[in-house]
């Protein structure tokens, strides 16, 4: 073993800075475990849990769970795929995701993930809730529809925005995204050039009159699949 | 299909059309065709889900009434968005990209139509085998002509595939523009094939017009009427698939009225709704609903146009006109022939624009003044297609109405099955040869059942034939044992 930190990620030594999280760890290592709600500069979270792995035999969150010294961890195993294709499947059927006519589609990366993980069909029944659309302001639109609830735009807009645009109402199978005014976006403060815009990962949270500017063929995930790795994404760009 | 000895007929579904329809065929007592519907029975949809969704979303969602010219959706929803942005003066590239989509759909659909669904008939006979009576069997005896029908359809698919993104369901038209240019090499790829295309589609509009003058007396009689026609025109006058201003004339080819902007449809047509079809049934509005009905596509654009401004179609259509006396053709099955000259024109054009560096240029997308309401008329492959929508000041649509081909080409379609009802089921044992004959009349038009009711689900047709009381005594489902 070397003599910087090290721990054991699917039978390969990868090393990692105290303080990092698994997750962390292996992506500064060139190994890629999936994730929603996780992006580099955001305080982690925790919430999509798609970044499932085993360490040391328990399962966890590797966005939010510390790497330690010879930690052993398992994470492109067949259970934990299963694992995350179901949770996967279950963010597809709790909101009203329509791919065919979404802006976001190659860029969008539940979608991407969708194709990763093989997904043609959803093993569970669609719920089709009745959300709403905020259009309300001038130049961004909130389409409850396709929100995970990631709070990707909550952390953004609150840590690297220094704004707190958005926020959480309701519990449950009730909670959703909200102006954090309370009321409609056009009540609050964003601008489009928030980075929070940014920071959606799916086709929630958009600037009005861009969709479809990028021709298919051309778009993040048409060239390069999500979690390739980096020769293959140097190789396509 | 079985014989049955009559008193209502139902086939269902009508075969080798897009879309789930059927028709009833009511026969009273002496077993004689008193009345024969066309019924649409799929579920609208479309103009209410798409309320709520931003306006750029539009052309690429309504797209996915159809499966066969989804571009006819994509551009005319476009161009109704290229007014809500004020950007209706669209660059010359983006304009020519469009365009280039729409011929290669024209090309691609009227191929699909004429080899695929079409030329079974055509070939062996309305009442022949039907075993044999489709398009495998025309695959097993005309080798090089199914061959051919599927390269013509698949170099459409490929013109959609470079200048919308995908062969079906791209996203290249814009509100008030498009999302890319035609490179070089795709140029370069497209010119490979483009004269062994425009020999073919020579070939295959002498196929159509030998069929037709060979049949002609047949066909005269066959499901034809005179009618009146509708179509855009360009302001010369000239067949413009893509833009223009509405004209509408009659049996004689007498202007009803002509170079109607498109903004101003409502004043010059309605639309009727009959309880037993999802179909609306639209007429012209200072003829009445009795009188005002029209035939849309092929038939009426070659027939109501002022010339053609490619040469090779153009001559085609002079001989088209002579054929017909010089007014608008009476003769339902020769929108076949009015088809493939359409065929032959798209590829001509096709010509042209390949051939025009415009289509490298990189200035793509222009904007204006807003609007919140917008009317845009396209000439979708089958005909007149009508988008209408108002979009309030979020970017949210409020109100959308869709008239499509099909649906002008209802009364029309109902009309040619009455009349090859009466003239071949009357009083006879009735065949699935003959019944035949009523969905051949159907498959004239190329109608589009999905679009013409902006359905939800499946796509099946339902013929039934009915006695004075109301009684189904024979009955046809598609895809079904049902009888």
């Amino acid at each position: 073993m070397s003599a910087d930190p090290s721990l054991i990620l699917d039978g390969r030594e990868i090393p990692f800075v105290p303080g990092q999280t698994i997750l962390q760890a292996a992506d500064d290592a060139g190994v890629y475990i999936p994730r929603l709600c996780d992006k580099p500069g955001l305080e982690p979270f925790g919430s999509c849990r798609v970044c499932v792995v085993r360490a040391n035999g328990r399962t966890v969150s590797s966005c939010t769970y510390p790497a330690s010294l010879g930690m052993v961890v398992e994470s492109e195993t067949p259970e934990l795929q299963a694992m995350r294709k179901v949770l996967l499947e279950m963010l597809f059927v709790e909101g009203n995701h329509f791919c065919m006519s979404c802006e976001k589609s190659g860029h969008c990366e539940l979608q991407a993930l969708g194709y990763r993980f093989g997904i043609t069909a959803p093993q569970f029944e669609y719920q089709f809730p009745h959300r709403e659309v905020d259009a309300s302001h001038p130049d961004i639109l909130i389409d409850h529809n396709r929100c995970i609830l990631c709070a990707r735009c909550v952390r953004t807009s609150r840590d690297l925005d220094g704004k707190e645009v958005f926020g959480f109402v309701g519990r449950g199978p009730h909670k959703r995204l909200a102006a954090s005014t309370g009321s409609r976006l056009k009540d609050t403060n964003a601008d489009v050039t928030d980075r929070a815009i940014d920071a959606c990962p799916v086709g929630a949270l958009l600037r009005k009159r861009v969709g479809f500017a990028v021709p298919v063929g051309q778009r993040p995930y048409d060239t390069v699949p999500i979690g390739a790795p980096e020769p293959v994404q140097e190789a396509r760009r | 299909m079985e014989a049955t000895s009559g008193r209502r007929i139902v086939i269902e579904p009508v075969t080798r059309v897009e879309g789930h329809g059927k028709v009833t065929i009511l026969l009273d007592a002496e077993g004689h065709v008193e009345r024969a519907r066309f019924h649409v029975v799929e579920f609208r949809g479309f103009e209410r889900f798409i309320q709520g969704r931003p306006y750029w979303e539009v052309p690429v969602a309504v797209q996915r009434l159809c499966g066969i010219c989804p571009v006819s959706h994509h551009l005319c929803a476009a161009k109704a968005m290229d007014r809500i942005v004020g950007g209706e003066k669209l660059t010359p590239t983006a304009e020519k990209m469009r365009r280039l989509m729409h011929y290669g759909q024209t090309f691609q659909s009227h191929a699909l139509h004429f080899f695929h669904l079409a030329s079974p008939d055509l070939l062996f006979g309305f009442g022949s085998d039907v075993n044999a009576r489709h398009v495998l069997g025309i695959a097993a005896k005309f080798p090089d002509l199914a061959r051919q029908g599927i390269l013509m359809r698949k170099y459409g698919q490929e013109i959609i595939r470079l200048t919308a993104g995908k062969k079906v369901h791209g996203t290249g038209a814009i509100p008030g523009g498009i999302n890319k240019n035609l490179s070089l090499a795709e140029r370069d790829l497209l010119l490979q094939d483009l004269a062994q295309m425009k020999d073919w589609a020579r070939a295959t509009v002498q196929l159509a017009r030998d069929y037709t003058l060979a049949h002609i007396d047949m066909l005269g009689g066959f499901g034809s009427f005179p009618s009146n026609h509708m179509c855009l025109v360009r302001a010369d006058g000239a067949l413009d698939l893509y833009d223009g201003g509405l004209r509408a004339v009659d049996a004689q080819g007498r202007t009803i009225f002509d170079h109607v902007d498109p903004q101003r449809y409502l004043d010059f047509i309605a639309e009727e709704v009959k309880p037993w079809s999802y179909m609306k049934f639209p007429f012209i509005k200072s003829l009445g609903p009795e009188h005002g009905w029209y035939r849309v596509g092929p038939l009426s654009r070659i027939s109501a146009c002022s010339f053609i401004d490619t040469p090779l179609a153009e001559a085609a259509r002079q001989e088209f006109m002579q054929v017909a006396g010089g007014k608008p053709s009476a003769v339902t099955m020769a929108y076949h022939w009015a088809r493939m000259i359409e065929l032959l024109h798209a590829v001509e054009k096709i010509d042209e624009l390949l051939h025009d560096r415009d289509l490298q240029g990189t200035d793509l997308v222009v904007k204006g003044e807003r609007r919140g309401e917008a009317v845009a008329i396209i000439e979708a492959p089958r005909g007149t297609l009508f988008h209408h929508y108002k979009v309030d000041e979020n970017d949210q649509v409020t109100m959308a109405n869709l008239i499509v081909s099909t649906t002008s080409n209802n009364e029309p379609m109902n009309r040619a099955v009455e009349s090859v009802a009466r003239q071949f089921l009357d009083g006879v044992e009735i065949t699935e040869g003959l019944l035949n004959h009523v969905e051949v009349a159907i498959r004239a038009y190329d109608p589009c059942l999905s679009c013409a009711t902006h359905a939800l689900g499946q796509m099946p047709l339902d013929v039934q034939v009915v006695d004075a009381a109301g009684q189904v005594v024979g009955r046809r489902v598609k895809g079904s044992k049902e009888r």
